[in-house]
């Protein structure tokens, strides 16, 4: 029998970009998708739910699908998309509300592979240049967004603890450079702006989006317990990073930095929030070497993933490729999915690249 | 336009943040000082290996102390190869001096960092146990080796199975001595401590924190110490470590005096 996926955060680009790698896969036999906004890229088999953010109707779901596998993607780690009290939502009470139901007696959940960021490190002068993944933090987190993340790992590890037959993966991403992908380094450097902080020049961490799809489909397929860092290998100053980009210099004050950018931040100059203004100070190194004695091999080094951003953004300013035109429409979508008078591929075709 | 993508740095900068054409402007312009000004001498300098992971460990002294610079020249000239000067977070912190310290080969003093130098990429690396407690010292406890720390620097070479290898240096203490300590102003300041130096009276405070007096240096390498325990383990005896830091302590405070018993003047040597 093959498996049975949910996968939450559908909606979101990395929920789609999974569906779609998992949609390849002939061991797949079910994906089902959960979200409150429908899906931005095109999809072939995957069922899409709308449910509420903190997942109040799961349970009724996991029972009646009986999916052996929960791909949670939905942790939000840009703070600058949404409201604190949202994210906390999403994130804290949303990964609680999962893990409950996921555990729950008789349940048929066998895998749990979620998605995390190296910002649960934190990011202060007193902290080693690479984090193992189980380096501690050196002081408790500030922000809202470390604090969440944080809080769902915790009650990942309990869930862990408590469910000693799921196999648990934890995947935690450094930052992630891409075409597709909007993220605050993305959109600065798109603007040509490079904010940085006087004096400084940290060394940082970058992950190619596709390296990321791969490496969340790689934890699904495989069983794969455990915590791991997911990251590009090597790191690279900020500054060269800007020179590779084309992006110019915008230096804040080594002192009063946050007062300085919000000012900035309002005139919308910088969109970055304080936690990776903070990395501008001190840089961040995660160890990826564990990820990779599994067998996973990654397509793009740090500078890799930094130089094919810079190259796709000059290509799209010289041609102005559009964004994807795609748009979701239920009734389609329905028709295609369900409608006898649609001419299904066979499982074996399925693996054919068909996007 | 070309379709693949080059990987090709457009710095030298490393891991560390050191750059290697930096290091080198830097030691072409401290050469000059270093043979005329401070004219060091070395011996034993064949006792630090071509290859390998190696944890140099010297004492230190000065308010600002210029043993860090002048051993770090003195190794990579004769050795050809870098030294990773390890030192308190603290200088991390400050804008500019922090990133012109890493470029020039200085990592913060993390346990993790020194393990990562010494056992995955083999390289050098310079400790100064006393830390702040030997640079803050007046100059009438001058040569009185501090406490070794906790013995960090034992158990991070024991980890990385790498020997250690004890540097004596003569002539730090000359080059900024500290006359006595305002606590009040350090911790106003934030500074780890408030020097008023014999340089200040002398030139001023801008121009005394500037210039170092010609001391003449003297070093001594010691023999490697090798601790025959398997590297990576969780954890080591801690009275094993305390054993050894205490002992490689003492052999440098007694070569330090050895030294100084044949000193003549602290300036001309």
């Amino acid at each position: 029998m093959g498996r049975r996926v949910l996968l939450t955060g559908l909606g979101t680009f990395w929920g789609g970009k999974v569906a779609q790698s998992l949609e390849k896969h002939p061991d797949v036999d079910v994906i089902v998708g959960m979200d409150v906004t429908e899906p931005i890229v095109e999809l072939e088999r995957t069922e899409y739910v709308r449910a509420d953010e903190t997942y109040s109707i799961l349970s009724r779901i996991v029972d009646a699908t009986q999916v052996d596998t929960i791909v949670h993607t939905f942790l939000v780690v840009d703070s600058t998309q949404m409201k604190t009290k949202r994210l906390h939502e999403i994130n804290v009470i949303g990964t609680m509300n999962l893990l409950a139901a996921a555990g729950c007696a008789g349940t048929p959940v066998r895998r749990v592979v979620v998605k995390s960021s190296g910002m649960v490190y934190g990011c202060t002068g007193r902290d080693p240049l690479w984090f193992l993944e189980e380096t501690p933090r050196t002081d408790p987190p500030e922000t809202t967004i470390e604090d969440s993340l944080v809080s769902a790992e915790g009650y990942l590890r309990d869930f862990a603890q408590d469910n000693p037959h799921v196999s648990v993966t934890l995947l935690r991403f450094s930052n992630v450079l891409g075409n597709d992908i909007s993220t605050p380094f993305t959109e600065t450097l798109s603007r040509g702006i490079a904010p940085s902080i006087f004096g400084f020049d940290p060394q940082l961490q970058f992950i190619d989006e596709d390296d990321v799809v791969s490496a969340i489909e790689f934890a699904t397929s495989a069983n794969v317990p455990g915590i791991y860092n997911v990251a590009g290998d090597g790191l690279i100053p900020w500054s060269e990073v800007a020179k590779i980009c084309g992006a110019s210099n915008l230096p804040l004050p080594p002192f009063g930095t946050e007062a300085a950018a919000s000012i900035l931040r309002k005139m919308g100059l910088v969109k970055f929030p304080p936690e990776i203004l903070q990395l501008l100070r001190f840089g961040r190194g995660i160890d990826n070497s564990r990820f990779k004695d599994l067998g996973f091999s990654y397509k793009y080094s740090s500078l890799g993933a930094v130089e094919r951003f810079a190259k796709t953004k000059r290509l799209s300013k010289a041609i102005g490729i559009p964004r994807s035109p795609y748009t979701y429409d239920k009734d389609v979508e329905s028709f295609f999915h369900h409608s006898p008078s649609v001419v299904r591929s066979t499982q074996s075709d399925s693996t054919s690249d068909t996007f | 336009m070309s379709d693949n993508i080059s990987s090709s740095r457009l710095t030298d900068i490393d891991g560390w943040g050191r750059s290697e054409s930096l290091r080198s402007i830097a030691r072409r312009s401290f050469q000059f000082f270093y043979d005329n000004y401070f004219r060091v001498e070395w011996e034993g300098l064949e006792k630090i290996p071509d290859d390998g992971g190696a944890l140099l460990v010297s004492n230190h002294a000065g308010a600002i102390p210029m043993d860090a610079p002048i051993i770090m020249h003195g190794v990579e000239q004769h050795l050809g190869r870098p030294v990773y000067g390890l030192a308190d977070h603290f200088f991390r912190q400050i804008p500019v001096v922090g990133t012109m310290w890493s470029r020039l080969g200085g990592v913060p003093a993390h346990p993790d960092n020194a393990y990562r130098l010494l056992r995955d990429e083999h390289q050098l690396a310079l400790v100064f146990p006393e830390g702040t407690k030997g640079t803050s010292k007046v100059f009438t406890q001058r040569y009185r080796l501090r406490r070794f720390g906790r013995g960090g620097f034992v158990e991070i070479a024991m980890k990385a199975g790498v020997p250690v290898i004890p540097i004596a240096v003569v002539g730090s203490e000359e080059t900024m001595p500290i006359l006595f300590k305002i606590n009040s102003l350090a911790k106003a300041t934030g500074l780890p401590y408030f020097p008023i130096t014999a340089n200040w009276l002398m030139f001023g405070p801008i121009l005394g924190t500037a210039i170092s007096l010609p001391a003449k240096f003297k070093l001594r390498v010691l023999d490697p110490v090798h601790f025959n325990v398997p590297p990576d383990q969780d954890r080591y005896s801690k009275s094993r470590i305390m054993d050894e830091s205490e002992s490689i302590r003492l052999t440098i405070q007694e070569n330090l005096y050895d030294m100084l018993a044949h000193r003549g003047n602290p300036w001309l040597g």
